[in-house]
């Protein structure tokens, strides 16, 4: 009794031009066996050598694979149209050819990747082969860091110029106590090392610049932003856009965290999403609000996933999304985001088109001049300031001086000036009645930034003798007071 | 060396599905008749293996193009697909699964610019690929 088999394109030369054959059998095996028997040309196209049919040999009865009936055992009866049909597949080199071998040592240790279809021996060979640059070793640098070295990512470069200081350790876990001084490339790279010897760890220890972005990109796959400040964020941002690099970004603040994948061919850059930055000093910083020692850990570790994702090229990126975290709450929020056809960088007429002066664009260089100012103990020009020992001295004196400290409840828990009023920057316009416009008023924070606001505020109300104190507390216990803990 | 014909609009339509899909490979039939091809008919590329090395076209999707190609009164010809960052060579992959005498069709994409563009078909004993001419035609 004889079965149509339907013959593909690329197989009729070897069945005369026939596009369907009639062959006798009682199973699917029994088919194909008299089929090649019959046109012999066509069996080292189906079978591989070991006698299985070739995996994109595709064999269906009517409209189902055999692979989900009973494979060559499968039936056949009187009617029945049997289909060879075609997968066509095929690709770039680098999985099997180009990348690195796994040593033995290799294969033990990733097995528990090896053995999931999604990243298998080709996959890991790609990690080894896969270059990531980490912008920061801090707070999100170091979970994203730690992670990809145990994951085997073959190369892993980290931009810092910062020490280890004792206030980084509630979570910036590459560094530990005995670490406390050191540069934090070193610490860094002991760390990783430690956890997995075969990756190659490659530091910069420089600051991030317009001048330095786009050569110490070059080489790497993906950009992990790991910043604390808006300057670098939009350097990273733009300079992954020039330089063609997906970003995996993160950021934190006090008990919130923010995660998404920018700068990939079709998706959005940060730039889409925020084309300026913030008013310089509306949003703090980690140092001027705090920040919840494990958030870090969670976001940092959401960027080593998309990284290592895009690496692999498996899964959905968070591309054209956009994570919110908040740890209070334990809850996620996701927004969806458009590439913008205006933005600056990446839109369809980009007007930025290479990197630019990020301190002036995001209003921080008076910040910078008023920090020398302070670190030199002299007054920023231009501003009414005074030093901590210029304070001192006129308290001696017995000048009537209000000290008004702007800072939070929690940081005037920690430190203060003797006989100071505190009012938190925050609640300043409601309670700045409480203040006699007329009184010879020191305005006084942590490091002398939040207080230059509360100076410029009170004077727009009208009050006459405001000056700022350059270094804030910090400055009062260099100068005057080391009996005083510092954060 | 035998050759393969391209029309004008099928060079530029897998130039332009390669610089689409950049740095994913894209992958699509190629509809014709007598060695030249009339039509690139772009196709999904459903690899979970890694879209920016790998491409598959599935028994449906085949069954599409075959479909494509009869109701047009042509014929499938073979097979186009990008290599996104690497040379237009066939790999050791490409080679693994390649089906014999259809043409397959090559362009190179770098940095998301198509450049070099080629065609292979399979030796008939599967040990290598052999280049074959690619000519421009009307």
């Amino acid at each position: 009794m004889a079965t149509k088999i339907m013959i593909p394109t690329p197989l009729r030369p070897f069945t005369d031009k026939l596009d369907a054959v009639d062959i006798d059998g009682a199973t699917v095996g029994e088919l194909l066996q008299n089929l090649t028997t019959k046109y012999a040309g066509l069996k080292q196209h189906l079978y591989a050598a070991d006698g299985k049919l070739r995996s994109f040999v595709n064999v269906y009865v009517n409209d189902d694979d055999i692979r989900y009936l009973q494979k060559d055992l499968t039936p056949v009866k009187a009617g029945d149209t049997v289909s060879i049909i075609p997968s066509v597949a095929g690709g770039a080199p680098a999985t099997a050819e180009a990348l690195p071998q796994l040593s033995g040592d290799e294969i033990r240790r990733y097995s528990r990747h090896l053995i999931m279809p999604e990243v298998g021996v080709d996959g890991q060979r790609q990690l080894k082969a896969a270059k990531v640059l980490c912008i920061g070793a801090g707070g999100l640098g170091s979970p994203a860091a730690m992670y990809l070295a145990a994951a085997g990512v073959g190369t892993i470069g980290i931009v810092d110029f910062d020490v280890v200081d004792f206030s980084n350790l509630q979570r910036q876990l590459l560094h530990g106590t005995p670490d406390v001084g050191r540069p934090k490339l070193d610490s860094a790279k002991d760390r990783l090392n430690a956890l997995n010897p075969n990756v190659h760890i490659e530091t910069y220890d420089t600051a991030l610049s317009s001048e330095n972005a786009l050569r110490l990109f070059e080489p790497y796959d993906v950009i992990l932003d790991g910043t604390d400040n808006f300057p670098t964020r939009y350097l990273v941002n733009d300079a992954c856009v020039l330089a063609g690099k997906p970003n995996a970004y993160g950021s934190i603040f006090r008990f919130e965290g923010q995660a998404s994948v920018f700068g990939t061919k079709d998706g959005p850059c940060y730039r889409c999403l925020y084309p300026e930055p913030p008013p310089p000093g509306l949003v703090p910083s980690c140092a001027e609000g705090g920040v919840f020692g494990v958030l870090p850990g969670i976001i940092g570790v959401i960027q080593a996933t998309e990284t290592i994702k895009l690496v692999l090229g498996i899964g959905e990126p968070l591309i054209g999304r956009f994570l919110i975290y908040d740890a209070l709450r334990m809850r996620f929020r996701e927004l969806k985001l458009r590439k913008d056809a205006d933005c600056p960088v990446c839109g369809t007429h980009p007007t930025v088109k290479k990197l630019i002066d990020y301190e002036q664009f995001c209003g921080v260089a008076p910040h910078q001049v008023a920090e020398a100012a302070a670190k030199t103990g002299g007054t920023g020009p231009g501003t009414d300031a005074l030093t901590s020992r210029e304070l001192q001295a006129e308290l001696d004196r017995g000048d009537t001086v209000v000290i008004l400290d702007v800072r939070e409840p929690q940081e005037y828990q920690i430190n203060r000036i003797p006989g100071s009023t505190l009012i938190p920057l925050g609640d300043l316009p409601k309670r700045y009645v409480e203040l006699d416009p007329n009184a010879n008023i020191v305005s006084q924070c942590k490091s002398g930034m939040r207080s230059a606001k509360a100076q410029e505020f009170l004077r727009s109300k009208g009050f006459t003798k405001v000056r700022n104190l350059t270094g804030g507390i910090l400055g009062w216990i260099d100068q005057v007071d080391p009996s005083q803990p510092k954060y | 060396m035998a050759g393969i014909g391209l029309k004008a609009a099928v060079d530029a339509a897998i130039r332009a599905h390669g610089r689409e899909t950049f740095p994913h490979e894209c992958c699509g039939a190629l509809v014709g008749r007598e060695g030249v091809v009339h039509e690139a008919f772009a196709l999904a590329n459903t690899t979970e293996e890694g879209p920016r090395r790998r491409f598959l076209v599935r028994p449906d999707d085949y069954r599409v193009a075959e479909e494509r190609a009869r109701e047009t009164g042509l014929d499938l010809l073979g097979f186009y697909h990008s290599h996104p960052d690497h040379p237009a060579r066939p790999s050791q992959y490409d080679l693994d699964h390649a089906w014999p005498s259809f043409s397959y069709v090559i362009v190179s994409v770098m940095a998301g610019e198509d450049k070099e563009l080629t065609s292979w078909r399979l030796n008939d004993d599967r040990a290598a690929f052999a280049e074959e001419s690619v000519e421009a035609r009307l």
